[in-house]
Formats: structure tokens, sequence, C-alpha cells
């Protein structure tokens, strides 16, 4: 199973896809624990993702991972803009010069990608963050590798997002609410899952050879 | 929702090329950004002042970009942090080789935005320092959690570091000042009806009829705690107690008080409250040496107040009294 410039492209049209259906609710979610800009906020940033990608080539998946870090960046504002556009930032020297990875790669390149957002958020597993879900989804895709079945990275992400209601929020926005944040899903988790969601879509598109 | 607006996607960018067209003698908008920057910036010699964050506080931040205050407010969407790259346009914009001080608001996103901002400035060579604006007392400050939240104390932080920087003063000492005003202020607020960004359409939380909320943030984040409706008397004690308590403010001390609205509180109220914040300073024998009262940091149409103090010394005094000249304010 191999991951490439194409498909890249077309986990953000899933991703952006989601991301637009989903708006709203990412939006609820935020305006229970936070202030209510996530969803608009993820919206905007990826759709110009989108627009910036779509019709461009891209030699190797290194640039495409810059240049969709960069829009990010300077396009969704708030705590998610540093933070997601830090992730696809992070990734991108592992894919230096490559049109092509495996999966083993791919996950190195989260990896990479998870400890950035550690640095830039300063936020632990357990702080009920999107941390909440790249860890244990990058960790997993660590363990399995090339045998990685998309299906079981989707779930363990949906899994990990729910689970972040019974967290009590250390960081963010949330954090201020104490114990009153428990009992919601975190914002960031929510968008974490569906981009590991949009990944597995794209992933399952292949013949698996075991 | 019933606003006055033509597009909930370009509230940002017609609000600041209105408030140019209001003010083309003072204000210039950097071709293509949501920055406003003072209109001989960068000024020759002086120390560069950048702060900004989310739309939707007037007259914070742009307006108090001017002589004697900011050089730069750099503009975010509704309630969300502006992006690096704005940031550092401003940067660029303002530094006239003296260095740039980036006054940022303690929230996550503020925080990163314009570190991250600070990491493209100083790669090129630009001198930034930063100072982080911590004045709400109704949320917990630990190790453990994000800290306190930046409110409305920040435009006394602007008005003190701003004299400091037109007197010459280097990046260093703005930078010191800075911090000094951070460490002897703090601020309350309570919110009376919430508020809605434009973009999403409805309220960012309920309050029932007879409710308010103790400790709002003022992006509609939910306070400490909903109790029923009191009197102002009673929510000036509440608010001044908490901020007085962590100042540790002693007999004799000489403070400035501000008194803010958050958009939608007739200045008819917010007198009202300080009515009550002057007698209880006045029985408490703290000297009040000046009193701001108005709208300096709202949260859009919230009902609603804070209250900040300032523990001043000598400088801050004499920083405090010096000139300015923006649109929202005026020595």
């Amino acid at each position: 199973m191999e991951f490439d410039v194409p498909k890249a492209k077309h986990w953000m049209m899933i991703l952006n896809s989601k991301i637009q259906d989903h708006k709203h609710d990412l939006t609820d979610l935020d305006l229970a624990i936070g202030d209510g800009d996530h969803g608009l906020n993820m919206a905007r940033g990826f759709q110009e993702v989108m627009n910036k990608i779509e019709n461009k080539e891209y030699p190797d998946l290194s640039t495409l991972f810059k240049e969709i870090g960069m829009t990010i960046i300077s396009k969704v504002g708030g705590a998610s803009g540093p933070l997601y556009g830090t992730a696809f930032i992070k990734a991108s020297p592992i894919f230096q010069d490559k049109e092509s990875i495996t999966i083993s790669e791919l996950a190195q390149a989260f990896n990479a990608s998870l400890e950035g957002l550690k640095l830039r958020g300063n936020a632990q597993i357990g702080d009920k963050t999107m941390i909440d879900v790249w860890e244990p989804v990058v960790t997993f895709m660590m363990e399995q590798g090339d045998s990685l079945h998309p299906n079981d990275l989707a779930q363990l992400a949906e899994k990990t997002k729910e689970a972040t209601k019974n967290l009590e929020a250390k960081k963010g926005r949330a954090a201020y609410l104490g114990k009153r944040s428990i009992g919601h899903i975190d914002p960031g988790a929510a968008s974490s899952c569906y981009l590991f969601e949009a990944l597995a879509n794209v992933l399952e598109g292949e013949d698996f050879d075991e | 929702m019933k606003k006055l607006i033509n597009d909930a996607n370009t509230v940002v960018q017609e609000m600041l090329e209105g408030m140019v067209a209001a003010h083309p003698n003072k204000l210039k908008l950097l071709p293509d950004t949501t920055v406003l920057v003072r209109a001989d910036a960068p000024v020759k010699g002086k120390v560069g002042l950048v702060s900004g964050g989310g739309s939707g506080h007037e007259p914070s931040h742009a307006g108090y970009v001017g002589v004697g205050m900011l050089d730069g407010a750099v503009s975010g969407e509704v309630f969300t942090s502006p992006t690096p790259d704005q940031v550092f346009e401003a940067i660029k914009a303002v530094d006239s080789g003296s260095g740039v001080l980036l006054i940022i608001k303690n929230y996550t996103g503020d925080v990163m935005n314009f570190e991250m901002a600070a990491e493209l400035a100083e790669a090129e060579g630009i001198n930034v320092a930063k100072v982080v604006v911590n004045d709400d007392v109704a949320v917990e400050n630990s190790t453990y959690t994000t800290g306190r939240r930046g409110i409305a104390g920040t435009v006394l932080v602007h008005k003190i570091a701003g004299a400091a920087a037109e007197r010459g003063a280097t990046l260093e000492e703005v930078e010191a000042i800075a911090n000094k005003v951070i460490d002897n202020v703090r601020s309350m607020g309570m919110a009376l009806t919430p508020c809605t960004i434009p973009a999403v359409g409805k309220p960012g939380f309920s309050l029932g009829e007879n409710e308010i909320e103790i400790g709002m943030g003022i992006h509609g984040e939910p306070g400490i705690e909903k109790t029923s409706i009191q009197t102002a008397n009673t929510i000036a004690e509440t608010l001044l107690t908490k901020v007085l308590d962590d100042l540790n403010i002693k007999q004799n001390d000489k403070v400035a008080v501000l008194i803010n609205g958050l958009g939608a509180t007739p200045l008819m109220e917010l007198y009202i409250l300080n009515k009550k914040v002057a007698s209880i300073l006045d029985e408490q024998h703290v000297e009040i040496y000046d009193t701001f009262v108005g709208e300096f940091m709202t949260a859009l149409e919230m009902a609603g107040c804070s209250i900040s103090v300032l523990k001043l010394d000598q400088e801050l005094m004499e920083l405090l009294d010096s000139h300015a000249n923006t649109l929202a304010f005026k020595r």
C-alpha cells in the first residue's frame, strides 16, 4: 500500500467535504466549551487548501504538505491554525523528494507532526485536546506499519474522539471551565477524527496484499 | 439574529475600511491585510508596539493605534486570533530598527499565532519582544492550565507601554514597563446577555431572563457561575472584592479604575457601577488617581461589564498621564 501525491490530494478533498458538511457540528461542540469558531475556521481554511492545491502539480509530497500547512496557518487563525499548520509542515521533511511513500513512512511523518503539535500547543495526552486522538492513532499506525487496516484506523479515531468527552480540559479555552468541560467532546479531537477518517477512506481505495 | 451588516463573511474587512475612511489622517490599512497602522508608521527611533486579537472587541484594538499607544493592530476574524502572516506584516510595517513589542492577550490561539509571527520576524533580523496580558481574576491561574485570560486591563498596558515607547525608551525598557503594568492590573467581568458572532448567527450561550453570569469572558466563553440577577451595587462589590483581594491592595495605595462596558450596556449603568466602586475604594482608604468609564474592550453586543484596577507608582502615574491621541483613548 502506497501513499502518493494524488492520494494526498484526494485525502484533502474528502477531509474538506467532511469539514464543510460538519461545520455546524464542530461549531456546536466549540460553543459548548470554547468560543464557537472552530467549525467556521476549519471550513474557511480547508476550502482555501482545496482552492490552492486542486489544479496544481506537485513534484513531491513534501512540497504539497508544506503548501497545505502554510495555507492553513495563514487562513485558519485561532489555535487550530498554528496547530494543524504545524502538523503538515513538520511532516513534510520526511517526504523530501518523494512522490510516493509506504504507510510506515507516513506513520513516521505523522509522528513528527505529533511531536510538533505537542511542542506548539504545550499539551500532553489527557489534556482534552487533539493530542488525545493524534497520539493513540499515530502510535497505532507506527505499530501496524504497512499491514494497517484503514477501517481499524477510522474506528480508533472515532473511539478516541468519543473518549475526550470524559476528560477535564487542561488546555485551550475549555480549560477555563475546569470540571464543567466534562461531558463534551473536544472540538479539536473531533476535527482530528475527520482527518484520520478521511485518510482511512483514501487508503481503503487500495487492494490489500497481506 | 438582527445585525447591521452586508455579508457575515466580510464584516472584518468592511469594518477596517470604514475605520480608515473615518480617520484617514491617523490610520492606514496595509494592502491585502487586516492590519491597521499609524499613518506615520514606522516612527523613526521609536520602539513599535503591536497588539491585536479577534475582532468583535471594538474599539480594541485598532482604536488604540496612534500617538502614545499602539503603532499597529492586527484584527483576526470575529473572536478568532489573527494569523501569523498578518501579525508579521504588522511587525514589518512598524519596525523602524528599534524593535517591536507584541502585546498579547493570554489565549491559546493568540499566544501561538503571535509567537509564530515573532519567529518569522526574528528570522528576518527584527528584534521582537513579547508580553502576555493575563488580568482576568475570574479564572484560576495554575501551572496545569492555560492561565488567566487577558481582558480590558490590556488597554492600560497599551497606554503605559505606548507612553514609554513614545518617550524613546528601548525595547527592553518598554517590555519591562509593560510587564510592570501586567503585574499590577487585575480585572473581572460579568454578563447580563450573550452575544452573537455574525457568521454563527446564534448566541454563544444562553442566559435565562433573570440570570447573569459572573466571570464571563470577552468571547462569550462561559464564566465561573450563573446566578440570579442582582443589583448594580452587589455586582460591583462581587467583582471589585475579587479584583482587590488578588491585587493585594493596602490602605493609601493609589489606583486607576477602568469600568468597561461589553457592548450593550448603557453608560448610565456603568456610572451607577462606578459610584459603588468609588465608595468601596473610599471606605478602604484606597486613593483613586484616575477613572475611565466607557467601552474599551467589548464582546459584540453583550450586555455586562468588567472592572479593572491598576495599582500605581510614580512611574506608572506619569506614563498614564502622558499624551495619547488615538480614536478611542485620548489624554
